[in-house]
Order: C-alpha cells, then structure tokens, then sequence
C-alpha cells in the first residue's frame, strides 16, 4: 500500500504519512460501514486520494514559495494514476528505489527496512546497533537525495534490471548474514533482521519467478535459517555444525530450500547464492555430522570461487578442503591464501588456523591462532566459544 | 525535466602521456557524444589543466588567494556538461556516454530556484 501510494505522493514522507492517514480513517469508517470487500485496496485508494490532495496543495503554495526541490507536475501523476493499480509492480519499483546504486549501502539497507519492511526508525538503529537520532539522519539523508537527484520510482528498463535485482539482493543478503551473526553484542542470532529478509526474498520470489538468482538467495536463506534454533546452547554457547541437533533442524525450511535450489542450479553458470545455496543443501540433506559430503562440498567451492573469487569464499573453500582430506591438507589451503589483506582482520581465518594446528596437536600454534582471532572477534558468543577452544589446548 | 551538471575528472599525467593519439580519440569521442545526445545538452566545456588553477580561501574575513586546485587529487575537474533529464537514471544514462578514460564523472543535479 505504501509501494502504491509513493508512486503518486513523489515523496516518501509525504506518502508515509497519508498512508497512517488511510489507516485512522479506516479505524473511524469501518466500524460504521463494515468492512469492505478488499480493505487493502480501499486504504490505498484513500491514501493516494490523499497524496493527490496535498501535492495540489502544494503546486499553489509552490507558485508563491522557492522550492529547493523540484517535483513531479499533478498532471503527470494523475496520468500514473490510470495505471497505478498493479500492486506488486509498485512493490518492485519501491524495493529498486530504496536499493538504488546513488545511495550508499547504508541507506539502501536503512530504507529497505523502514520503507518495504515497514520497521520504524528505532527498530532500524537497534538492530544495527546505532544511536536513533543517527539513523533518524541516515534516513533522511537518503529520502532527500531521492528528492533532490530525482531518483526515480520505476522498475528499471530490460537491460538495467539485472544489475539493478544484483543490488537488491546484495542488500537483502547483507540483511540476512547481519542477523545469522550479529557483528557484535549479546546474541548470536537478531531474529527480526533474519525475519525481515526471509520475507523479503520471500517477495521478490513472489515478484520475479523465473530469476534464478532469486530462487538461489531465497533457498539459501531458508536452507541456513533451518538451522537457527540448533546454533546455540540453552545458555547462549556457540555449537557448531558438528555439534548440533539435526532433528531439530526446520525440515520444511530445508525441503522448500533444496527444491528451490534445483531450479536456481538450472542455470548454466549457476550464480553465487545458487552455489552457496547449493553447499548448505548439502548440509541440510546430511542426517549426521559423519554423512556429510565433504568432496561435493569442495567441487561446489571450487565452482563458487569462480563466480565469487573473494578471499571470504577462499577461505571457506580450504576449511571444507580440511573437511575432505584432513587438517594437514586444510592447513596447506589456508596458509596457501597467504597474506591476503581482506583476510588479516578476519576473525575466522585465525579460528580455521587454530582449529587445523589443533588437531595435528601443534598446541602452542593452536594457542596463539586462537588468541589472534579472539583479538579480532567481536560478538560474545563467537569469543566464549574461542575461549572454551583455547582452554581445552592440552587440558 | 530536470538539469543534471556531469563533473568530468581525469588524471592529468595519464592525458599528456597519451600524447597525440589519446587527444584525437578524447577529441573524437567528445564529438560523437555530442551529436548523439544534442537534445539534452545545454552546455558544456573543457577547462584549462589544474595548473592554471588558483583557489581562494576563507579564514575568518581574509581571503586567502592560493595556486592550485581547491583539492589536490589524482583526478581533477577538467570539464563539464550541463544536460537536461527526466531524471537521475536518464541523466546517469547519458553520463556512461561522456568519455572519461582516465577517471570518470560526477552526476549533480541542479538546484531550482522558482
């Protein structure tokens, strides 16, 4: 409904506020009149009927004011208007908005959530750990850019989109690892960040059926998040995947992502989240820690760093090399990335070191790889369960 | 519509190291640019090398006249085009066009004044 009334308002904050108009005006009506047959169309209705009011009321203030932001003329809208009725398009073209390449990741993200996920504000700067009155200016920043550079509502043209969906899910991925592993604080897992990008892929599967790197971003969500309610102890202690309850694994979750996962792999190459999607279904189809397919893993690494080739997926690639042919094979991967600069801060380069040194019973090495990565480690469930690795050292 | 100045920066060095060959092309794709976006153009122009610049500071009420650019970059501003557009994705759509081998542009809109 916001998506709707954006398109006719020109202005975000005008829209916003016709849209909690609609609202107050529908908890007054109803009451009275019933509630109609389709009450999202008849809150849309009343809240562009609303938009349209106040940008005429604008147009003649505007011949007696200087504006410092030029807009749409009424005209213009009203002819949109005609055509204004294909809700999920409306959502498409907000969500290319909100992600579009002029605004900073920041503010991509920060207006996915307040404008698509309907958070407010506060909610926005907890899960991101800022202050409000920080977010509250991220936010505004952005809609004035959008304003002042004209940034348009549409669903961008055949040979832009592409480029264009790549954004988007980059910011519902980023959505997604933010809430898997929070970078810091108290809990390993921020629920309502996860929630909120299930359902968003969850949309943009609804809104682009054939794009095969939506399927792959959406089974990949799924397939991870199956595995949220096993990640932690009862007292909030790390357990890893060899640690974990599969029993207790989101079955649904894993059967809905692996199906999926057929259809994204159909495409030749297969895409990053495709592949990735592809690895924890690999997981997610193994009953016990001893099933798991080590060597596909691998193979499917080997294609990711193709399409990828960061030193995040290197990495990942030499511990599953570990996982297929034995530490001293794994220790040779990592050290094999060298110095790899994106890799020195990297906490979990430290930690698949140390856990390799460990179990070729090099301790003091061990000991100090862990001690590294706990430097560099900033969530406390990761920190405790480091700790608890470099306590058992010889112990 | 809307008007769009696209700020073109470059790296100096890499344009006189080009020498002859680099200024015809530079030259040839300015014209080529030109003609295909004539419609929007509403002005333009390339600008002397930085070292022709000279900047002007305030401290306090004291204008302090420098040599040079206003920042010392690899790229500086060598020239601009002022253009009109229906909006930022059009205006970005004609910026890809600007040749700008050994830098890139800046898109801002322009500020109306009613």
């Amino acid at each position: 409904m916001l998506a709707a009334t954006v398109r006719v308002a020109r202005d975000l904050d005008l829209a916003e506020e016709c849209a909690q108009d609609a609202f107050a005006r529908a908890l007054t009506a109803w009451p009275q009149t019933g509630v109609p047959a389709r009450p999202g169309a008849w809150l849309t209705t009343v809240a562009r009927r609303r938009a349209l009011d106040e940008l005429r009321r604008e147009t003649v203030l505007r011949r007696s004011l200087p504006l410092l932001v030029d807009d749409a003329t009424v005209a213009s809208v009203e002819d949109e208007l005609v055509a204004a009725d294909e809700i999920p398009d409306d959502r498409l073209r907000l969500i290319c908005t909100c992600c579009h390449p002029a605004l900073s990741r920041d503010a991509q993200v920060a207006l996915t959530l307040r404008l698509v996920c309907g958070l407010t504000t506060a909610e926005i700067a907890r899960a991101f750990l800022v202050a409000e009155p920080t977010m509250a200016a991220r936010i505004t920043r952005a809609k004035k850019k959008i304003a002042a550079a004209r940034i348009p509502y549409r669903v961008p043209p055949v040979d832009e989109l592409p480029a264009r969906i790549d954004a988007v899910l980059d910011v519902v991925h980023l959505l997604f690892t933010t809430g898997h592993t929070a970078p810091a604080g108290a809990d390993l897992v921020r629920c309502d960040l996860v929630e909120r990008s299930l359902d968003l892929a969850r949309m943009l599967r609804t809104l682009l059926p054939d794009d095969a790197d939506v399927a792959g971003l959406l089974a990949l969500v799924l397939l991870t998040d199956a595995r949220r309610a096993t990640r932690v102890r009862a007292d909030g202690s790390l357990l890893l995947l060899d640690e974990q309850d599969r029993t207790r694994w989101d079955r649904g979750e894993i059967e809905a992502g692996v199906s999926l996962v057929r259809d994204a792999l159909r495409r030749r190459p297969p895409g990053r989240f495709a592949l990735q999607a592809a690895i924890a279904a690999v997981h997610g189809e193994a009953r016990r820690w001893e099933d798991t397919d080590w060597r596909e893993i691998v193979a499917l690494y080997d294609l990711l760093v193709q399409v990828w080739p960061s030193p995040v997926v290197a990495l990942n690639r030499a511990v599953a090399v570990g996982m297929a042919s034995g530490p001293a094979a794994g220790l040779a991967a990592v050290d094999a990335l060298g110095d790899e600069p994106a890799l020195a801060a990297y906490p979990y380069a430290a930690a698949a070191r140390a856990d390799f040194l460990r179990r070729l019973g090099r301790s003091e090495q061990a000991r100090s790889a862990y001690e590294e990565a706990l430097m560099l480690t900033t969530n406390e469930v990761e920190r405790a369960f480091l700790l608890r690795r470099l306590g058992e050292l010889d112990g | 519509m809307s008007e769009y100045l696209i700020l073109i920066y470059g790296d100096e060095a890499a344009m006189e190291a080009g020498g002859q060959q680099l200024w015809d092309e530079l030259m040839a794709g300015h014209n080529a640019f030109g003609t295909k976006h004539e419609s929007a153009l509403r002005g333009g122009n390339a600008l002397q090398p930085k070292g022709t610049a000279t900047s002007i500071r305030y401290d306090g009420d004291r204008a302090l006249v420098t040599d040079g650019p206003f920042a010392e970059t690899k790229e500086t501003l060598g020239g601009y085009y002022l253009v009109e557009a229906k909006d930022l994705d059009e205006a970005i759509g004609i910026a890809k066009d600007v040749p700008a081998p050994n830098g890139g542009v800046e898109v801002r809109p322009v500020m109306v004044f009613d």
